[in-house]
């Protein structure tokens, strides 16, 4: 039954020996490396952590770009479609009032034709009267320089008078 | 014709391996013949003695053969404290006066020599054995190996914080973290911290022992954690553990049983559940580990007894069988034991919020 019957001596060495090793181990080793392991485990994880956000917060920026993008394309295209709408119009716009100022100026223009012409004729029928007129005068002086001359005249007139 | 099929025949190597084990088999018993002369005065071999020698104390270290380390001898004797070296008493037997009284080994057993030479009980009685034994001796060596070995695991931890184990360090994180992940935190809860220390403590001075002492040479071979000795110890500071953190719901459960008329029955029950708890855990230690000492040195000491060199194959086959399942068991009653003091440390400081007082 030796081998059942705990010996004191060994109880006392095995209670100082597990005592030491235990304040030791415990002190020097276990504490240290509990805090070492778990504060590795910490950073593993936040680190984790972080690399989610990052990527959740990469996921939203693209999406987002993508957004900005598509309404960027979309406010370019209508940009585009109302600078050629605008396009158009001023075209046309200028194009309406250009017919219409050119209209009204060849209007002006026969207007102002139509009056020179008829200053210009009237002007014509005038210089042709005084001319007429001058030369008349001058046939006339040139006939009746003598008195004979007038005589003869007046008595054919008188003669073609009592013809009638 | 029948030979002639013989040598087709697959297993003639099977036939031809046995015919030389056969023949072979044959030389010891030539040989023994030829010794026995000069070992008629050679000592009959006990395996019984040889077997619990090995798993019992002894005052030497012993190294090879009949080598053997001397070591301290320190006694109690009532007049006073008395050291010397175990050389002295060596080989059992021979008588040596110290200062109070004259002393020799008897079974490995420091007795008091009377003027005779015969052992003086009613004085052997009185003194009390403190000696540096081969299990101390060993246990000072796993304590110096597992100081070393974990501060400097400490060490790198240090300087290597944050980054990724290395060497020594990347073969006990796992271990360490098993010990917490899977002992302590399941058993304790959230309160595991606190009692990490002791745990791994326990772990790995149970593992290292148990393995040690699967070492057949020296500096291995011995059987601490296959001591009653130590088990009760390493039980007793269980139980202080338990008891001294045990929380008022712990208590009330062993004091307080539920329907108050089972009061007579359950406050002894569990009063004996204090103290069979660490008992268990005890005796499973001592009882495994000395098993498997048992178990391989008898199967060695088949050899012994047979007198003969052919049966170490079949002991050897069964010794490294044997060996593999103390390996396993060497892991196993060090997870068992850490194990169940967490699961008795969880249980004591539990926090109860059920319907107690509703019954």
């Amino acid at each position: 039954m030796d081998l059942v019957t705990p010996q004191l001596g060994l109880v006392v060495w095995t209670t100082i020996c597990f005592a030491i090793l235990l304040f030791l181990l415990g002190k020097y080793a276990w504490k240290p490396i509990l805090t070492a392991v778990s504060e590795r485990e910490n950073s593993i994880e936040s680190a984790l952590l972080k690399a989610e956000a990052v990527r959740e917060e990469m996921a939203r920026l693209t999406t987002e770009n993508e957004a900005l993008l598509k309404q960027a394309r979309a406010e370019r295209d209508s940009i585009l479609a109302e600078a050629t709408k605008v396009k158009n119009q001023i075209i046309h716009e200028a194009k309406d009032a250009a017919q219409k100022e050119g209209a009204r100026q060849i209007e002006m223009a026969r207007v102002e034709i139509n009056n020179q012409k008829a200053i210009a004729m009237a002007d014509v029928k005038n210089q042709v009267a005084s001319l007429s007129i001058e030369i008349a005068e001058k046939v006339l002086r040139k006939q009746f320089e003598d008195s004979k001359k007038q005589d003869e005249l007046v008595k054919e007139l008188l003669k073609e008078v009592k013809l009638s | 014709m029948q030979k002639s099929s013989i040598l087709k025949l697959k297993i003639f190597r099977l036939h031809l391996i046995s015919a030389f084990f056969l023949f072979a088999a044959l030389f010891p018993v030539l040989a023994f013949s030829q010794e026995n002369p000069s070992n008629t005065t050679e000592k009959k071999f006990d395996a019984k003695a040889t077997i619990l020698e090995h798993i019992g104390d002894s005052h030497v270290w012993p190294i090879v053969g009949e080598k053997y380390m001397p070591l301290p001898v320190i006694l109690y004797t009532g007049k006073g404290v008395e050291c010397f070296s175990s050389g002295n008493l060596m080989p059992e037997g021979t008588v040596y006066r110290g200062k109070y009284y004259a002393y020799k080994l008897e079974e490995n057993k420091i007795k008091v020599a009377g003027q005779s030479g015969s052992v003086d009980d009613a004085a052997s009685k009185k003194i009390i054995d403190f000696s540096i034994t081969r299990n101390v001796a060993c246990m000072f060596m796993a304590m110096i190996i597992l100081l070393a070995v974990f501060l400097s695991v400490a060490a790198a931890y240090k300087k290597r914080a944050g980054k990724a184990p290395k060497g020594l360090q990347s073969f006990l994180e796992p271990l360490i973290l098993f010990v917490r992940d899977d002992i302590a935190i399941p058993n304790i809860g959230l309160k595991y911290a606190r009692f990490m220390p002791l745990l791994l403590t326990i772990f790995f001075f149970i593992l290292l022992n148990n393995l040690f002492g699967m070492i057949p040479f020296f500096p291995g071979g011995y059987n601490l954690t296959g001591n009653i000795a130590v088990t009760c110890v390493l039980s007793v500071i269980i139980l202080f553990v338990v008891n001294l953190n045990g929380n008022k719901y712990y208590w009330k459960h062993i004091f307080v049983p539920n329907p108050w008329w089972l009061f007579p029955i359950m406050i002894p029950v569990e009063i004996v559940g204090i103290f069979s708890k660490p008992i268990a855990l005890m005796i499973r230690l001592f009882a495994n580990i000395t098993a498997g000492h048992i178990l391989i040195l008898s199967l060695i000491s088949l050899i012994f007894i047979f007198k003969t060199i052919w049966v170490s194959p079949v002991s050897i086959v069964f010794v490294v069988f044997m060996d593999a399942i103390e390996l396993l068991v060497a892991f196993l009653q060090a997870y068992i034991f850490t194990l169940l003091s967490a699961l008795f440390i969880g249980m004591a400081i539990e926090e109860h919020h059920h319907e107690q007082e509703v019954l």
